[in-house]
């Protein structure tokens, strides 16, 4: 039998259970806390900070913090509503994102988020940065000018024996996705669509695949990314 | 009282955006009513003849001319409006920034499958009269002061619609869910 935790979000109280983390239990009840690198089913990484909540006065991670006791947690304020903006806003400009021409715009949560806090440009120079992509795998492009290293594809694609397709080499802003030669010889269809959908923005495009539903009818066209974990009011 | 005067160009664009002010369909007849049009191509009158209440920007800046376009317009405009993704970061054109623009001229006029054998004598456009090519293309932005901008690829009609009866009227824009996209 789980134990039982109390804790408040925006002035409201709910119950989880212990060993839930504080995304989990927020998503339990029906509240949205914005999220970016997170992925349902796979161990959260916390390498984008959109779920950043402030637990007893203090910035959390909330896809990471597991629950305790009495927890007061700050989620949807004017404040962090800005600081997660404001992280959207950088990813934008530190990569070279061009909207029109990517095959994910519509269903990227990257673009997503920036609908959703409603930004018109970023307050930040572009980097155009210098990064390539690489075409090699015969299923896969990955266009790392689009990749925000949020690290889904290393946790989440793996070969039949279990070895990782995926890997990030490089530190700091020298940081690339890459993938293994071999292993993507070895891809299957099935697998190649399972990286292109575990991708939150365009950085794994599966070859032949794209631009396949028409503008007004993608997933984000008519809604904001997080409408489907709120209850209505 | 005279209507508010507004100015529009397209500098490194494809004049997508403008087609999507069109876009407005038949309330380009309160438009008229609402505003004068000065310079732009709408009614392709080529010089200010006045100072203007807004600018609509549409594209970036790729060379000399469009970055001379664009002080104009902010000399001339009482408010600049980005209008457009290559307004407001580039757009398509700048996905040359990360290309060298020697190798962009070479690919064009040198190598490219129609040019190779064509231009014997490995001429690139130099003539006074062609403006200057810009090491990269640069978001208004970061040119001039830019008041508002209005993503899209091309922005809705609805958007610069809102936009522009809002600055017009003085009334908050209003923003739907539906009109803002960057594509």
């Amino acid at each position: 039998m789980s134990e039982t935790v109390r804790i408040s979000i925006d002035a409201k109280e709910y119950a989880t259970e212990k060993g839930r983390t504080i995304l989990e239990a927020a998503r339990d009840n029906g509240v949205y806390i914005p999220t970016l690198c997170y992925f349902d089913g796979i161990a959260p990484t916390g390498t984008c900070r959109v779920c950043t909540v402030n637990v007893n006065g203090r910035p959390m991670a909330a896809c990471t913090t597991p629950v305790a006791e009495g927890m007061t947690i700050e989620n949807d304020t004017p404040e962090l509503n800005e600081m997660r903006k404001t992280i959207i806003e950088l990813l934008f400009v530190e990569g070279n994102h061009f909207c029109p021409s990517c095959e994910k715009s519509g269903t990227c949560d990257l673009q997503a988020l920036a609908y959703r806090f409603k930004l018109m440009a970023p307050r930040f120079e572009y980097e155009f940065s210098q990064r390539d992509l690489d075409a090699t795998p015969p299923k896969l492009i990955i266009e790392r000018n689009r990749c925000i290293l949020c690290k889904r594809c290393v946790k989440a694609i793996f070969a039949d024996d279990g070895k990782a397709l995926f890997a990030v080499s490089n530190r700091g802003n020298r940081a690339m996705i890459n993938i293994d030669d071999k292993l993507a010889k070895t891809m299957s269809d099935e697998l190649a669509e399972k990286a292109m959908n575990i991708c939150p923005v365009g950085a794994i495009i599966k070859k032949g695949k794209g631009f396949s539903t028409p503008i007004g009818k993608r997933k984000y066209d008519t809604k904001p990314i997080g409408i489907e974990n709120q209850v209505s009011s | 009282m005279a209507k508010p005067v507004v100015a529009t160009t397209s500098l490194a664009g494809c004049f997508g955006c403008h087609m999507s002010l069109l876009d407005i369909d038949d309330r380009i007849l309160q438009l008229i009513e609402l505003v004068e049009f000065d310079k732009s191509p709408i009614d392709d009158i080529k010089q200010f003849s006045r100072q203007c209440d807004i600018g609509l920007i549409e594209g970036g800046v790729c060379n000399s001319e469009n970055a001379h376009v664009l002080k104009a317009f902010r000399k001339h405009c009482n408010i600049l409006v980005s209008v457009g993704e290559c307004a407001i970061m580039g757009g398509l054109p700048a996905l040359r920034n990360n290309i060298p623009v020697g190798e962009c001229l070479a690919e064009a006029y040198l190598n490219s499958p129609t040019t190779k054998n064509a231009n014997p004598n490995k001429i690139l456009p130099n003539d006074d009269d062609i403006p200057m090519i810009l090491n990269r293309v640069y978001p208004c932005h970061e040119v001039v002061k830019i008041d508002y901008f209005l993503p899209g690829c091309p922005p809705r009609a609805d958007l610069i619609w809102n936009a522009l009866v809002a600055l017009v009227t003085g009334k908050e824009m209003e923003l739907p869910y539906e009109v803002v996209k960057f594509d």
